[in-house]
Parts: structure tokens; C-alpha cells; sequence
């Protein structure tokens, strides 16, 4: 059984993503790259990272990744803020029960989007 | 072998998606993820059903409408789509009554010629002409009024707010597309608390979700915050009471953010106001319509108070793109 089926699927990227969305929201640090944001929009694309790095289907690729974050970048986005969102992430995950090992391998898949999401 | 019928066209599915299908036609049809997650492939079905697969995540207003996912979706029956936004019927309709609400809103009645239908809370294009229009809510209810009602804001210099204004009279004739967007109640949850909170005429919209809701024997409580800076922005103050009157669960809160309150009016925004009576909107519905700032501050701070982001529905009224100079507002498409 791969790392998707293992978390619980399409029904496990529900139940996270507002959680997820809402720490972002309030997290001081990076809090202020969605502001002004679409929030309706914000929210499928939470929807789609929550997906990819639980394992699941998707077809984004580094170059999406890349142009996805370069306004981002412009304004200042850098490694604290990546840190940020995977510890976000990380508690969400805690919050919902999920075994550390399964937290450590969801870290490890977002871990692989970093240079990309930076534009490095 | 199902086939799909897009803008005159019809085309054997085989074995794709409708995403790949209608593009491998040279057909535009946006998408990102490919994956059922992103949304952005979204169609409507105008006829035919699409599988439960192509419509999974999507709320449940999404769904009312036919909305699904393209790149999700591998026909099992003939269907015939459309672009999510696309304006596809028009219909005439002769205007049956304009009430004047207040200095800057009137209420224009319009009895379409054939069947129209709609959900309390959508919004349709008006035109002036066969290339200009804007789009209204409908405050009206179809089990309830004979007529479609909707509330027009005048805004100054705009070209057809200033039409319905100074020249649209009863008797005449328009044309009108059908009805729009998601922002409407939607029956099976009934006790289910809502909050419905606007600006203007963003009462319309709300004015009909709310007696639509009532109507359908809704259990959960109802409240509505309708604001704006003076008393005199305000309308129907006096209906809303009496709808407040007669139903327990519904509560009405004509709230003055400008000036220190009169009687009968709340200070502040609907915004400050509804979350200081509702601080946790966990397990809430939420419609937000009006003044787009307020609308995107309102998504965001309900959905900080509880409210799960599939179940905040908004209608900004957008400016008009173009001309700059033109101040007029409307509500979108479901784009935003």
C-alpha cells in the first residue's frame, strides 16, 4: 500500500486542508504571502499540494512549482518560510492522529519541491 | 459510444476525459492539475449526467448546477457541456414593476416569456443592448413570487444603471441570460446554523436565500447582517423585521458602520458585528455578498472562526472591467 492509501486517500486531504489552511493563516511568520490572496482559489491549491505531498495523484511539475512561487520569491520568500509551511504541515498531520513515520515521509515528499518553490 | 456536445459540436469520448477530448478538438479549455484537485477544468453539464467521479469535492451548490470536472470526468452517456461561465440561453422578459428602495437602489420586476429556471441567490445578465449588460441577483424566490425581482445600484456615470434608472419602464421588453453562480441555499442540512452577511444591494442575493431557506422549513438558526455607512443605505429594514417577527430562528441585524446608531440599527460592519454574536462559526453555512473588500475580509475571518472553507459561499460584486472611468459594479460569473 503506497504513502497515499496509507494516510486515507482524497477523504484524508479534506480533512486536512482547512486545518492546514487555518494554521498558515495565523502563522506569524508567513502569514502575510496570503494576504490579498483569492481565499476560494488559496483553497484548492492547498487541496493540491496537501495531495502531491501525501503521495497522491497529480501532475504538477518543477516548472509549475517555479512559476507558481516566483511573486513569492520576489518578495522575500526564502528557507525559514518553506520551513515554516512543513511544520505547519507537520502539526496538522499530529493533530489528525497520523503516525510520526507517515508525518516523516509526507516531510520528506514536500522536502523534494524546496529548490523549486525557491527558485533555486 | 457516448458523445460530447460542446458549442455546436459533437465528438466520440472514446476513451478520454472531456478535458482531452474537446482539446485534442483544438478546443480551449483551461486546466492546471489534471488530476481532479485544482478545479480549474471545471464545465457544466447542460445535458445529460456525468459520473459521481466527476463531481467529487466540488460543494454541494457546485454540484446542483452540473458542475464537474473535465479532466475527471470519462462519459458514460451522451453529453452535451458548456464552459462553467458561458452565457448560453437568453430570454426575453417584460418589466412588470420598478420600486424605488432607496436614493441609489431600485428593484425592477421582470416576467420572463417562457419558464425561467434559478435558485434564490443567482444572478443573471441584464442587457441594454446586444452587447452591453451587467449582472444583477435575483432577490425573488420561484415558489414564492410570480415575477424574477432584482435590486440595481445606481452608480454614477454608469451606462446601464443609469438605462434602468432614467429610461427602463414597465412594459418594455429585455433580454436576460439564465441564471448564475453558486451562492444559493441549498436544502438537506436543516439545522444547519447560517449566517448571510452584506453590503447594499448585496441584500438581494441574501433577501432570497434567506426566504428561501425559511420556506424550505430550514431549523437552524438564521442570521443576517445587512450594513452600510448611513441609515439611508439600508432597505427593506421593515420586511426583514416582520419576516424576523414571524420566525424564531431568523434574525435580522440592519447594521450602520458611518455614524453613531439610531434606534433599531446595530454600530459597526456586519463583519465586526456578526462575529461578535458568533465568534464560532464551526459546523456554520456562510454567504457573503456585496462590496468585494468586505467579501474577501469575511471569507477569511469566518473561515478563521470555524467555518469549513467548502462552506463559505461569496458573490463580490466586481467593478467592471472596462472602461476605467465607468464606476459600475457588478456581480461576476463564478470565476473569482
Amino acid at each position: 500500500m503506497g504513502l497515499y492509501e496509507e494516510i486515507g486517500g482524497a477523504p484524508a486531504v479534506d480533512a486536512a486542508v482547512d486545518i492546514f489552511y487555518r494554521k498558515v493563516l495565523k502563522d506569524p511568520r508567513i502569514s502575510r504571502f496570503f494576504t490579498g490572496v483569492d481565499m476560494a482559489k488559496q483553497a484548492a491549491k492547498q487541496k493540491s499540494f496537501l495531495t502531491m505531498a501525501f503521495g497522491g495523484p497529480n501532475n504538477y511539475t518543477g516548472l509549475d512549482m517555479r512559476k507558481g512561487h516566483a511573486h513569492l520569491v520576489q518578495r522575500g520568500l526564502d528557507d525559514s518560510h518553506f520551513d515554516a509551511v512543513v511544520e505547519d504541515l507537520g502539526a496538522t498531520l499530529k493533530e489528525l492522529k497520523v503516525p510520526d513515520h507517515l508525518i516523516a515521509q509526507v516531510a520528506a515528499i514536500a522536502e523534494t519541491t524546496r529548490s523549486d518553490v525557491l527558485g533555486k | 459510444m457516448p458523445r460530447v456536445a460542446f458549442q455546436g459540436a459533437s465528438y466520440e469520448a472514446g476513451e478520454l476525459s472531456v478535458l482531452d477530448c474537446l482539446t485534442a478538438r483544438g478546443h480551449a479549455v483551461p486546466s492546471a492539475c489534471r488530476a481532479g484537485v485544482c478545479q480549474s477544468c471545471l464545465m457544466r453539464a447542460v445535458r445529460g449526467a456525468v459520473p459521481d467521479k466527476a463531481q467529487a469535492g466540488l460543494t454541494p451548490t457546485m454540484t446542483a448546477r452540473g458542475l464537474f470536472l473535465a479532466c475527471q470526468c470519462f462519459p458514460t452517456e451522451d453529453l452535451e457541456v458548456a464552459l462553467a461561465d458561458d452565457a448560453i440561453e437568453r430570454t426575453d422578459a417584460t418589466v412588470s414593476g420598478i420600486d424605488r428602495l432607496n436614493d441609489d437602489i431600485h428593484a425592477v420586476h421582470l416576467r420572463p416569456s417562457r419558464p425561467f429556471a434559478y435558485r434564490p441567490g443567482q444572478f443573471l445578465r441584464l442587457f441594454m443592448d446586444s452587447r452591453t449588460s451587467r449582472n444583477y441577483s435575483l432577490a425573488s424566490v420561484p415558489t414564492l413570487d410570480d415575477d424574477l425581482e432584482l435590486h440595481v445600484r445606481r452608480f454614477s456615470g454608469g451606462l446601464v444603471s443609469g438605462w434602468i434608472f432614467e429610461q427602463l419602464k414597465p412594459g418594455d421588453t429585455v433580454a436576460i441570460s439564465e441564471a448564475f453562480g453558486d451562492c444559493f441555499y441549498v436544502p438537506g442540512k436543516p439545522d444547519q446554523n447560517i449566517l448571510l452577511l452584506g453590503t447594499g444591494c448585496g441584500l438581494a442575493p441574501l433577501y432570497g436565500i434567506a426566504r428561501d431557506a425559511l420556506n424550505s422549513q430550514h431549523r437552524g438558526k438564521i442570521r443576517l447582517y445587512h450594513g452600510a455607512r448611513d441609515s439611508r443605505g439600508l432597505y427593506f429594514t421593515e420586511r426583514l423585521r416582520q419576516i424576523e417577527a414571524a420566525h424564531p430562528n431568523f434574525r435580522y441585524r440592519p447594521c450602520i458602520s458611518g455614524e453613531a446608531s439610531a434606534d433599531g440599527y446595530w454600530a459597526g460592519t456586519p463583519l465586526e458585528l456578526a462575529l461578535t454574536d458568533n465568534p464560532d462559526l464551526t459546523g456554520w453555512r456562510v454567504y457573503l455578498c456585496g462590496n468585494p473588500q468586505m467579501v474577501d475580509a469575511a471569507r477569511i475571518e469566518t473561515f478563521l472562526a470555524g467555518a469549513a472553507s467548502s462552506e463559505i459561499f461569496a458573490d463580490p460584486f466586481l467593478p467592471t472591467a472596462a472602461p476605467p472611468a465607468f464606476a459600475v459594479y457588478v456581480s461576476p460569473a463564478s470565476s473569482s
